[in-house]
């Protein structure tokens, strides 16, 4: 009897779990649905889990069936989703353990041992490469975010020209990744570009900096294209987390005699925190991942000093046609991506209990 | 308690008016959003006038900001140059495939998780969150090795299924979010009209989606367009160029790097995207923030 009732309860709480969980920021306070959801949800359940007496052999078949329609309409997704969770996960770590150069076809597909792993040390360029990732990841989240929620608390005021100014910083998000490094790069190259240019005849230094050839200003010049890219896309990712905070919370500090820092710091940043997570995680992977605009700008170069870890993984395997030591680089990637995105979800999950 | 109701009706007054000692706040607030506005756009000012000079313009280097003697020939170059326009219609085709392809797959499971008592649910949106989160370049290695051996590599749909399995974690993920939110009357009105449950989606739920279902296509269409790693990796011959990749090697295939050409070639690209981008700016941010789209 319990056995039986039991498979039907998880229905209740998963199923509202997306609502609660996924979108804060979606649900319009004034819509209709949210009078009349509560009641729909004890009329849905009633059958099945509040008042389950009498009607329960009838809601059970009925479960039944809107079971099996359901598994029919997510069969296909999840099978893409094993498919794409599953097999290059497992192939990866499979990969990783085996000999997969295309150069020395005989011994391709046979066991290695942790002999790729070894070779990610010996080779001396894995450690490098991670520095430079962490490096670079940590600064340009930085700039980006401190810039980005400049901008979004500047696009949170009413002024004339707003929506016409939200609409400008958001076009070079519509620029693809490697298209905006390879631009950057003619804007700074010292013949052609503008930089060099403007700097000179505003007679600041740098204005004869061959920006690509040396460790750090081609760093400069990476860390620039991808905030002209990305920074209004976090902005804009800020406001709308912004714009979900009510007005009256504003007033009642307002007339609390909150000043302005004090309200930015115990009101409106905890109140942001789902959006700056959502932000957050999302430009952190991404930088961590970067490869488009150093594949365009400078090829890893000079020398190895911009070589981060997706670009290595890639040289791995598309320049060495080692997908052995590929494979190993990109479990390494794969740890570390989901280390990043735990790290946020739980720091941003326990300190959010209100 | 007049006092009180005065003071609460002035404050928003207060707050509309400038005051002086604001009026310097406000104008420093517009320098402000000025430089962003600059920032922002003055590349792409670059790009217009770079891709509209000649080339010996070009050979003599930046003498001036504004543009001397504005031709078209670059944009006529590019256009008859057939790896170009070939890779422009191939992103065309890839890309809606791929949304097509995504908006089906994830809407129905969307729906499913919504709307259905089916088990393991939260396992499934656990599993559609971390896949919507793996790391691009990890996809490289294995769907190499397995196109090799099957023939799917340097072909177009071996594109459009590693993209698909790209897009669609995170459409379905965003779609169970915005199908949760519709009332649940309305299919419920449907099949006590005599409905299958699949005519109450069709007609009913999939018409009150649309919103939903043109964000997750807009921005699994943005991805397909912008992706240059998998394209990189396993495309090889001219003729099966995306667009990105296509510029990429204008670039590279010359001596001497033509950059009138290549802006003249990224100007092409980015125009739809940057079209779609400002009509559908609410639709695309209210897709990453309730999505957690990427």
């Amino acid at each position: 009897m319990t056995a039986k009732h039991e498979p039907v309860l998880p229905a209740g709480p998963t199923e509202s779990a997306p609502q609660d969980g996924t979108a804060p920021l979606a649900v319009k306070p004034g819509s209709p649905a949210s009078p009349d959801g509560p009641a729909t949800t004890a009329h849905r359940a009633g059958g099945a889990r509040v008042g389950g007496r009498q009607p329960r052999a009838a809601s059970y078949s009925l479960a039944a069936r809107d079971r099996r329609f359901g598994y029919g309409l997510v069969a296909p997704a999840v099978i893409v989703l094993l498919a794409i969770t599953a097999f290059p996960l497992v192939y990866n770590i499979w990969n990783s353990f085996h000999h997969a150069d295309y150069l020395f076809p005989t011994t391709f597909g046979t066991f290695a041992g942790v002999d790729n792993y070894k070779e990610l040390f010996t080779a001396g360029l894995f450690v490098p490469s991670l520095y430079r990732t962490l490096g670079f990841t940590a600064v340009s989240v930085f700039v980006e975010l401190v810039v980005g929620l400049a901008l979004a608390l500047a696009l949170n005021r009413r002024f004339r020209g707003r929506a016409l100014v939200r609409a400008a910083i958001l076009i070079p998000w519509a620029v693809p990744t490697v298209v905006s490094g390879l631009l950057w790069k003619s804007m700074f190259d010292p013949q052609n570009g503008f930089v060099n240019f403007i700097l000179l005849k505003l007679h600041l230094p740098l204005a004869h900096t061959t920006w690509l050839a040396q460790t750090w200003t081609a760093w400069g010049a990476i860390l620039i294209a991808d905030a002209w890219r990305n920074t209004p896309f976090m902005a804009l990712l800020l406001l709308a987390g912004l714009q979900v905070i009510p007005n009256d919370v504003y007033e009642a500090a307002k007339i609390d005699g909150a000043n302005a820092l004090q309200t930015f710091w115990r009101l409106t940043l905890p109140m942001l925190k789902p959006a700056l997570m959502v932000a957050l995680i999302f430009r952190t992977l991404s930088s961590f991942l970067i490869f488009d605009v150093i594949y365009a700008m400078t090829n890893g170069g000079p020398g190895n000093s911009t070589q981060v870890l997706a670009y290595f993984n890639w040289f791995a395997m598309n320049g060495e046609s080692n997908y052995g030591l590929g494979a190993a680089i990109s479990v390494a990637l794969m740890v570390m991506s989901l280390i990043i995105a735990y790290i946020y979800v739980t720091a941003f999950k326990t300190e959010q209990v209100v | 308690m007049a006092a009180a109701t005065s003071t609460i009706a002035r404050k928003p007054v207060a707050r509309r008016r400038l005051r002086p000692g604001k009026a310097a706040g406000w104008s420093g607030f517009y320098v402000l959003v000025t430089i962003f506005v600059v920032v922002s756009l003055f590349p792409f000012y670059w790009i217009v006038i770079t891709a509209l000079k000649s080339q010996p313009e070009i050979a003599a280097g930046t003498s001036s900001l504004l543009p001397a003697h504005v031709t078209w020939s670059n944009f006529h170059a590019i256009l008859t140059q057939h790896v170009f326009t070939r890779a422009l219609i191939n992103s065309v085709i890839v890309a809606l495939s791929t949304t097509i392809l995504t908006v089906i797959i994830a809407s129905l499971a969307g729906y499913a998780l919504a709307r259905t008592q089916i088990r393991g649910k939260q396992l499934i949106m656990g599993f559609l969150l971390v896949a919507g989160f793996f790391p691009v370049i990890a996809m490289v290695g294995p769907m190499f090795i397995t196109y090799r051996s099957i023939g799917l590599l340097d072909n177009l749909a071996g594109l459009v299924i590693v993209y698909f399995i790209y897009t669609m974690p995170l459409a379905t993920w965003f779609l169970t979010s915005f199908f949760s939110q519709i009332p649940r009357e309305l299919e419920e009105a449907a099949i006590v009209d005599g409905a299958t449950r699949l005519q109450a989606l069709r007609r009913v739920i999939v018409p009150v989606a649309v919103p939903g279902i043109f964000t997750v296509g807009i921005l699994g269409f943005i991805f397909c367009w912008n992706d240059f790693l998998l394209a990189l990796s396993f495309i090889t011959s001219p003729s099966n160029y995306m667009a990105p990749l296509a510029i990429v090697n204008l670039g590279q295939s010359q001596y001497q790097t033509f950059y009138n050409l290549i802006d003249a070639a990224v100007v092409i690209i980015t125009l739809p995207i940057a079209l779609i981008v400002l009509f559908a700016q609410r639709r695309i941010i209210s897709g990453l923030t309730a999505g957690s789209f990427r």
